[in-house]
């Protein structure tokens, strides 16, 4: 069977369409590194390459993909949802989720992970 | 299911040098010192068959870190092990003299002309007829059995998208394990796109030291950026990156990292510096930009580069040949015929990461053979220095 969705690892909060999805399709998404499958159904239109919530994502949620941290919700999405530039935003940068121009925190977090 | 392809004991010939550097192709270039120049050498590539010129459009007023950088790249292709001789082309003697003296240390054919005193028409004259004679060499040259061991390779991936992360990049990646430990030397860079996953780079660093080194050439570039008020958000994630998928800086970098593998980072060099075969695994300071990328691996002795796309970056290289790889099925069916390797049934689970794998090191040794790469029958042949600052 050809997959039509896949995520790098099970504890993910997003998945990858593998196709063009459309809204409705109930999808059973595996993990490339083994583990729990998810049963998904869409709630919107997701092209191939674009992300998938695997559950309902609150607003500030850092959202954890290949079991690290991509990015902050700037938006809420449910379960099944298109995750993409509309409703999530790097932290790197991240002037106070985009209103004001206060001092980048991305060179701080960048020493602080090195050591 | 698809042949299973052996991965060992690949079968290779190449060119080997008088310094016992081996290469995949044996050109003969025509390299201007400065932007002066480039008429020259591509007058001179003109009249002779089986000369590559390679004009830019730098090498004036040049000073400082920014100008051995210029001397660095363009030395290091004229040392590159794909290159039989060279004819170096500048405005006055003194530079000429300094690229090609850098170039001879290879022991290889090299010879240098200066235009002022002596016009356009008769160094293409002079030139020419040196060009004559080392293409007539160098087409009489044998390819011979070579080993993995002993060539430097490299690796980015450009207008991105998740099907690398998620495919493309992981069966890279396998590959790229797989000549590390057959011996090769395999460099990679992009030191703004591992942003988000600069520590998982520095954790693989083979050495304390060579991760300090590591997170201070990745810290001075975020400080560089930063000290103009800016940020990368407007070019990290590109348009194209949005386009396939790709949200945050992070998600890039974290789809990035997947095609460098699982080995430890053994050396951590600055722009262009040179790698010797058998060092593993090797971070080299560079831009993200694919053609920027891949002249700086070539100047540092690559011979071979592999480029991961999922929507479809078509870059090429005058001197290495650029394997194509995508996972991505539109990009595989619109623009097929810039994709050397094709895995969209690594995408949907048809094939398995280690098949995938073979597939990119058959395609691999074929093009170390000499067959054509996608990017070489098109012509693509982008050669750009990186700039560090305005010259004088």
């Amino acid at each position: 069977m050809a997959y039509r969705a896949l995520a790098h690892k099970s504890t993910d909060d997003v998945a990858i369409a593998v196709a063009d999805l459309k809204a409705g399709e109930e999808l059973t998404i595996h993990c490339l590194e083994g583990g729990k499958f998810h049963k998904v159904k869409l709630l919107e239109d997701i092209p191939l390459g674009h992300k998938i919530a695997l559950r309902d994502l609150p607003e500030g949620h850092v959202v954890i993909e290949y079991g690290e941290k991509v990015g902050r919700m700037t938006q809420p999405v449910k379960k099944g949802g298109y995750v993409h530039v509309h409703n999530i935003r790097t932290l790197r940068w991240d002037y106070g989720k985009g209103k004001g121009k206060s001092k980048p925190k991305g060179a701080g977090d960048a020493q602080e992970s090195g050591f | 299911m698809p042949r299973k392809v052996a991965s060992k004991g690949l079968e290779l010939t190449g060119y080997r040098r008088p310094n016992g550097a081996v290469g995949v192709r044996n050109h003969v270039l025509i390299l201007p010192v400065d932007d002066l120049s480039n008429a020259a050498a591509e007058g001179v590539a003109r009249l002779i068959n089986g000369t590559t010129a390679l004009p830019h459009p730098y090498g004036r007023l040049q000073f400082g870190a920014d100008l051995e950088l210029t001397f660095r790249t363009l030395s290091g292709h004229g040392a590159n092990a794909n290159v039989y001789g060279v004819v170096v082309i500048g405005i006055e003697p003194k530079w000429t003299e300094r690229v090609a003296s850098a170039i001879a240390k290879t022991g290889k054919p090299v010879e240098t002309f200066s235009i002022e005193r002596h016009g356009d028409l008769n160094v293409i004259n002079a030139a020419s007829r040196v060009a004559y004679r080392l293409v007539q060499d160098a087409s009489e040259l044998k390819r011979e059995p070579i080993q993995v061991s002993e060539l430097v390779l490299s690796i980015k991936c450009g207008e991105s998208d998740p099907t690398l992360g998620l495919a493309g990049n992981k069966a890279q990646g396998r590959a790229v394990d797989r000549l590390v430990d057959m011996g090769a030397s395999v460099i990679f860079g992009e030191t703004s796109e591992l942003t988000g996953g600069e520590h998982l780079i520095a954790n693989r660093c083979a050495t304390p030291a060579l991760k300090r080194r590591f997170m201070r050439i990745y810290n001075d570039y975020i400080r560089m950026i930063e000290a103009q008020g800016v940020d990368l958000l407007g070019s990290q994630p590109t348009e194209g990156n949005i386009r396939g998928g790709l949200s945050t800086i992070e998600e890039k970098a974290l789809g990035n990292i997947q095609k460098t593998g699982t080995r430890p980072v053994n050396a951590v060099l600055d722009y262009a510096e040179p790698v010797r075969p058998g060092q593993g695994l090797v971070f080299m300071n560079s831009s993200s930009a694919g053609a920027e990328q891949v002249t700086l691996c070539a100047a540092g002795g690559s011979v071979l580069h592999f480029f991961t796309t999922g929507q479809g970056n078509i870059v090429g290289h005058p001197i290495i040949p650029v394997i194509k790889v995508s996972p991505n099925p539109i990009t595989c069916t619109t623009m097929g015929e810039h994709i050397d390797v094709k895995l969209p049934d690594l995408l949907v689970g048809e094939i398995n990461l280690d098949q995938a794998a073979d597939r990119i090191l058959e395609v691999f040794a074929r093009t170390v053979n000499g067959r054509l790469t996608a990017a070489e029958l098109l012509r693509h042949n982008e050669f750009v220095i990186t700039k560090l600052y305005p010259s004088a």
